[in-house]
């Protein structure tokens, strides 16, 4: 049995008396590249938000490596959705990536060559090398999310959440990242992603946890993501490809619930 | 220049430096309006101790006032966190309520002493040299110029050591918490360095004007540089040219000084909006003019490739062709395009007929293909 990196239980967050999250209990084995997937207003933000000790639980608890989050910081990378940052901020792509080192530097400490050659190193292996100066409001989003993830890199971390990685990108940013997170993956380091496209969720992922308000399914990908899960997670309105079908498109699979259109809470 | 005039264009650029530098992270931060708030609360604070202690230098005044700023900011807060109220509106509640429980304590009961309402609004900084430091009897320059300086360089020593931390958490929130810098800790100790900068510069500059000396400067320099620490550099150095420039407009207008401050930190922030080099109105105008004529060039440039060697080509690629025929266009701007697309070697005339050069056709080529 291999070791599970992340143990939520019971977790239970609400806002007011509106719960967005039930009750979730949900484990992650060692170097996996798990998806959370369900429709919008399912929570899959506020999950992750909640393992990040970004947003407040009603209920429950979350131990990673064991441990609670706070003490284990420096061993967790985070990735929030790209839209959530004002772009417009005065400064350039290497001191974005940068940022992801002051964690490791606490307070005052300044970065210095040592960050700078990794941040550079970083900016290598997301084909961002030439942009290093530019002013961040002029990159496209598919560049902001390799921004983003380069500084996720330098965070030299053993456990990933990546929030929405791939929307809005370009199919080129797309391909660069899935291969980047796969070698995460076999450098032995746990990603978990919330992810909106169903139809490469097979391709990507080797791991899944299906996500409506109440955790639906949890597991290897072959196990969980079946068509009655899904049924389960989307309320019974997919028009769902028949299953394997995945990855020969590549995208367009968002799926469309009436019922359930309240947004992620942020 | 007497000693006076220089002591008061001192005072009055250390007071906008001081000012000009957390008010680059307010501009930043979308708090433009916390500065409004706080500079008006903390008079509350400032009444109360000066009743408490009847005395207008005493340190208590600043303590008082750093208080009721942060005061001002949980109250916003806690109205905001009900979701009953927006920010904006929460602001607009909150600090009135408390600023004019000040003006009527003043009223009631301070009627006799300096501390009068105009001060408060509008300050005067002409009066600023008659209160002097002394120490061991030698006059070594006027209080507020000190009192001043300290605030400048609190916030110096401030931005100098937390510069990354005040970065990441008003970049992206949601990484800093997750890295362990609160960005609580970042909000409250800037609101608090807020309330400092104000209360101190209250004397010299008035409640009103503070908000100006924190809002344009740093305004101003975001439209002029797309680096954080230039725009901190460049936001002082505005502050205090604004600040002498108002100094010296008041001069010659006979005016307030600290009103001409603030009209000069208003003017460098128009030029900027105009003339800034990306930026700017004019920057901005000339561009999309630019872009219109070299759409319409690369058009051209599709259109003739379209009727190359074609036997309508005499007629479509006529320059006339352009104005009264198909294309409709207005005949200042047909040469214009035509101009343009000259200048760029996309085609030549001949004979009032557009040809294209090897240059166009590619041009027109890649159009085409999107590429």
């Amino acid at each position: 049995m291999t070791e599970n990196v992340i143990e939520v239980t019971d977790l239970t967050v609400a806002y007011r008396e509106n719960p967005v999250l039930w009750d979730i209990d949900f484990t992650v084995p060692k170097g996996v590249l798990l998806a959370i997937v369900g429709p919008n207003g399912a929570g899959k933000t506020t999950l992750l938000k909640t393992i990040l000790g970004l947003v407040k639980s009603a209920a429950g608890n979350v131990l990673i490596f064991g441990k609670p989050y706070s003490e284990v910081r420096r061993r967790v990378g985070y990735v929030p959705q790209r839209g959530s940052v004002d772009w417009d901020f005065p400064t350039t792509v290497l001191d974005v990536v940068m940022m992801g080192s002051y964690g490791k530097l606490g307070w005052v400490r300044r970065p210095g060559r040592k960050e700078k050659e990794q941040a550079i190193n970083a900016l290598g292996r997301v084909g961002m090398e030439k942009y290093s100066d530019r002013q961040i409001n002029q990159l496209s989003g598919g560049q902001q999310q390799r921004v983003f993830l380069a500084r996720a890199l330098i965070q030299d971390a053993e456990i990933y959440f990546m929030d929405e990685p791939f929307q809005g990108v370009d199919a080129t940013t797309e391909r660069a990242i899935i291969k980047i997170l796969k070698e995460l993956r076999s450098e032995g380091k746990t990603v978990v992603v919330v992810h909106h496209d169903l139809q490469t969720v097979p391709e990507y992922f080797d791991w899944v946890t299906l996500l409506n308000v109440r955790r639906i399914a949890s597991g290897p990908v072959e196990d969980v993501f079946t068509e009655e899960n899904l049924r389960l997670a989307y309320g019974g309105k997919v028009a769902f490809l028949t299953q394997h079908s995945a990855g020969e498109t590549g995208n367009g699979a968002e799926i469309e619930t009436t019922d359930n259109t309240k947004s992620d809470i942020k | 220049m007497s000693n006076a005039q220089v002591e008061i264009q001192l005072i009055a650029s250390v007071t906008a430096a001081a000012c000009a530098l957390p008010g680059v992270f307010l501009v930043l931060r979308r708090m433009a309006m916390m500065s409004d708030a706080i500079s008006h609360a903390i008079l509350l604070g400032i009444v109360l101790a000066f009743f408490a202690t009847h005395d207008l230098s005493s340190i208590f005044l600043v303590i008082a006032a750093v208080l009721t700023g942060l005061l001002t900011v949980a109250l916003v807060e806690a109205l905001n966190k009900t979701r009953l109220l927006r920010e904006d509106a929460s602001i607009g509640l909150v600090f009135p309520f408390l600023f004019s429980i000040g003006v009527i304590l003043i009223s009631r009961y301070a009627g006799g002493v300096h501390l009068d309402t105009d001060a408060v609004l509008l300050g005067e900084l002409a009066f600023a040299p008659f209160n002097r430091l002394e120490i061991l009897g030698n006059d070594i320059g006027p209080i507020s110029l000190y009192v001043m300086l300290g605030a400048l360089l609190l916030n110096i020593i401030y931005i100098a050591l937390f510069y990354k931390e005040l970065k990441i958490s008003t970049f992206d929130t949601g990484l800093a918490a997750s890295l362990g810098i609160s960005p609580a800790i970042i909000h409250y100790s800037h609101m608090g360095l807020v309330s400092v900068t104000a209360v101190t510069a209250f004397d010299a500059v008035g409640s009103i004007l503070v908000v100006a000396l924190m809002i344009a400067p740093a305004a101003t320099a975001y439209l002029l540089t797309d680096r954080l620490i230039v725009m901190i550099f460049l936001s002082a150095f505005i502050a205090i040219v604004s600040a002498i420039g108002g100094y010296w407009a008041a001069h010659f207008l006979d005016a307030s000084i600290a009103g001409s401050m603030a009209t000069m930190t208003g003017v460098s922030f128009l030029l900027a909006f105009f003339f800034a080099p990306n930026r700017g109105m004019v920057a901005i105008a000339r561009r999309h003019h630019r872009q219109r004529f070299e759409f319409a060039g690369r058009m051209l440039t599709v259109h003739l490739l379209q009727h190359e060697g074609e036997p309508d080509e005499s007629y479509e690629s006529g320059i006339e062709h352009l104005q009264s025929g198909h294309f409709q266009w207005e005949p200042h701007f047909a040469s214009g395009v035509v101009k343009f697309g000259q200048k760029h070697g996309w085609y030549n005339e001949d004979s009032g007929i557009l040809k294209l050069t090897e240059k166009g056709k590619t041009l027109a080529g890649k159009a085409v293909t999107g590429e």
